[in-house]
């Protein structure tokens, strides 16, 4: 496959950036799209030029390092990882436009690459549990309706990659939020934290300059772990909840 | 916590989402009751009467209409300025846009927005023209609501503004009614439909109830 990649070159987080035009050759459709981009690397160095810094790590869409805005959407065509999408999702001749994520909470530090440690503090603000150390507990000490088990994993499963962020018209790390904040609360290791957990991480995402949600559905639609837009409704009950518990007392 | 709940961007939403919904059942009333004026003058006119009558011996001559009006001015405004400020807080979340567009992602938000502003400017004309008389067309004459609606339609401009406006209230309901279960956490994934359903429903016979007085008058069904 040939392919005109149109890539948002930006030297450092105070440098102006801009789109630079590239064409690669040899592309093969079982390549992921990261390999795609490896190949323009090597011939980048090869021509002595700054290869294109992008993020990645696992590269088997666990981890949740890549990123890149693909012709405008997160993680490209495909409801998956960059790391997992393919070139067969293209087809010979296409120009594709590749971009970091955009917020104000997630600045470019060069090239495609953004801080996602707003994301961090997020985490750090309540999304944990307090338990004793030692040696691990029996997995059926404390016991979990199986219903609670199925939807605490299908929000631990986000992997805090950002596209819930990246799609949003505003910005918002609601999706991101709320699926923490859901995965721990309906546990009862989550209880003891329940209230304080989502006051402390819904204030520290307003800290970050993240915006609000209009329920405009593209972080769910985004999301490669397919966190549902409700997740987000969720949270807002259990905001509320704990508002009114923070209230009576 | 009143505090807590107006600085946080999920607060603030509860604020749009409650006062949105005191104004969405403030307009069903409304709309029910402009519908009233298909039944003749005598009867739109005493209804109005009624209006300012309600709750007598306990209230005393227009209290109720009062205590409404100052609930929906409560609402229009912490409504507005909460709307206001959480799009300015979106707007600033996000400074660069994507070089490569997809206008469909914010269709939603933009739609709501301006529709806001469409249905604020239209609440100032609307009192001015047919409750305080100020901007309107005929000789404005206050006890006398049938011939006021009647002039007002009469008049090209009259209809025009309040034809944008209605078709605005509907899609922003549209929109607004759904959001509002998310916002307050009663929206799910079983509930979804339903809701938007509702939504949609709403939404219809709003626009198309609010949009009969107009038509009415016209097509001379209302004269
Ligand atoms: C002063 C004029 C108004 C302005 C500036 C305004 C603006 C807005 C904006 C910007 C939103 C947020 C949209 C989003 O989240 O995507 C909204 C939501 C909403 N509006 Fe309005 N609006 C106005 C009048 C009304 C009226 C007359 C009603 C009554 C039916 C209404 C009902 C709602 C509802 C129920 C919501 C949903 C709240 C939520 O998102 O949780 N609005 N409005
Ligand atoms: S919610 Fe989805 S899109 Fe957002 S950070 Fe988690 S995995 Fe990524
Ligand atoms: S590189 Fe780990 S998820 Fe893509």
């Amino acid at each position: 496959m040939k392919l005109t990649l149109r890539v948002w070159r930006q030297k450092n987080a105070d440098a102006e950036g801009a789109m630079s035009t590239y064409q690669v050759d040899g592309i093969s459709p079982d390549m992921s799209f990261l390999e795609m981009l490896d190949t323009l690397n090597e011939e980048l160095i090869l021509k002595g030029e700054e290869p294109v810094a992008f993020d990645h790590d696992c590269r088997e869409g666990i981890c949740g390092a890549c990123s890149l805005v693909i012709n405008g959407d997160a993680h490209g065509p495909e409801r998956t990882t960059t790391c997992q999408l393919h070139m067969r999702s293209f087809k010979d001749g296409d120009t594709i436009d590749i971009e970091p994520w955009r917020a104000a909470a997630f600045p470019v530090i060069k090239d495609l690459v953004v801080d996602r440690s707003a994301f961090d503090r997020i985490i750090q603000a309540g999304g944990y549990i307090s338990v004793p150390t030692g040696s691990a507990p029996d997995a059926h000490a404390t016991p979990v309706p199986k219903p609670d088990a199925d939807f605490a994993f299908e929000h631990a499963e986000c992997i805090g990659c950002g596209a819930c962020v990246a799609a949003c018209p505003n910005g918002a790390a609601m999706l991101f939020t709320s699926a923490k904040v859901n995965h721990l609360n309906v546990l009862p290791q989550g209880a003891p934290e329940r209230e304080t957990r989502v006051l402390d991480m819904v204030a520290q995402m307003d800290e970050e300059g993240f915006g609000g949600c209009t329920l405009a559905g593209e972080c769910a639609t985004a999301c490669p772990k397919g966190i549902p837009l409700t997740s987000i409704t969720g949270m807002n009950k259990e905001w509320l909840r704990a508002t009114r518990k923070a209230a009576k007392k | 916590m009143a505090r807590t709940v107006w600085d946080s961007t999920v607060g603030k939403k509860t604020v749009m989402a409650v006062s949105g919904l005191i104004m969405l059942l403030y307009l069903v009333a409304h709309m029910i009751g402009n519908l009233k004026i298909f039944f003749g003058a005598d009867e739109f006119n005493h209804y109005a009467h009624w209006l300012r009558t309600v709750g007598e011996p306990l209230m005393h001559y227009e209290w109720t209409l009062w205590v409404i009006r100052v609930v929906l001015v409560v609402a229009v405004v912490a409504h507005a300025v909460s709307a206001y400020q959480l799009s300015r807080r979106d707007i600033r979340a996000r400074p660069s846009k994507y070089v490569h567009k997809k206008p469909r992602a914010s269709y939603a938000t933009r739609t709501m927005r301006w529709g806001g502003i469409i249905l604020g400017l239209f609440i100032v004309w609307h009192i001015l023209d047919l409750t305080t008389g100020t901007v309107h067309s005929g000789g404005f004459e206050a006890g006398k609501p049938y011939q006021n609606v009647v002039d007002t339609f009469s008049t090209w401009y009259g209809n025009a503004i309040y034809i944008v406006a209605m078709l605005a209230v509907g899609l922003h309901i549209r929109h607004g009614f759904w959001s509002a279960a998310q916002t307050l956490g009663v929206g799910s994934r079983t509930r979804d439909r339903a809701l938007k359903a509702v939504a949609n429903v709403l939404a219809l016979l709003l626009t198309a109830g609010f949009l009969a007085v107009p038509v009415g008058v016209m097509t001379g069904v209302v004269s």
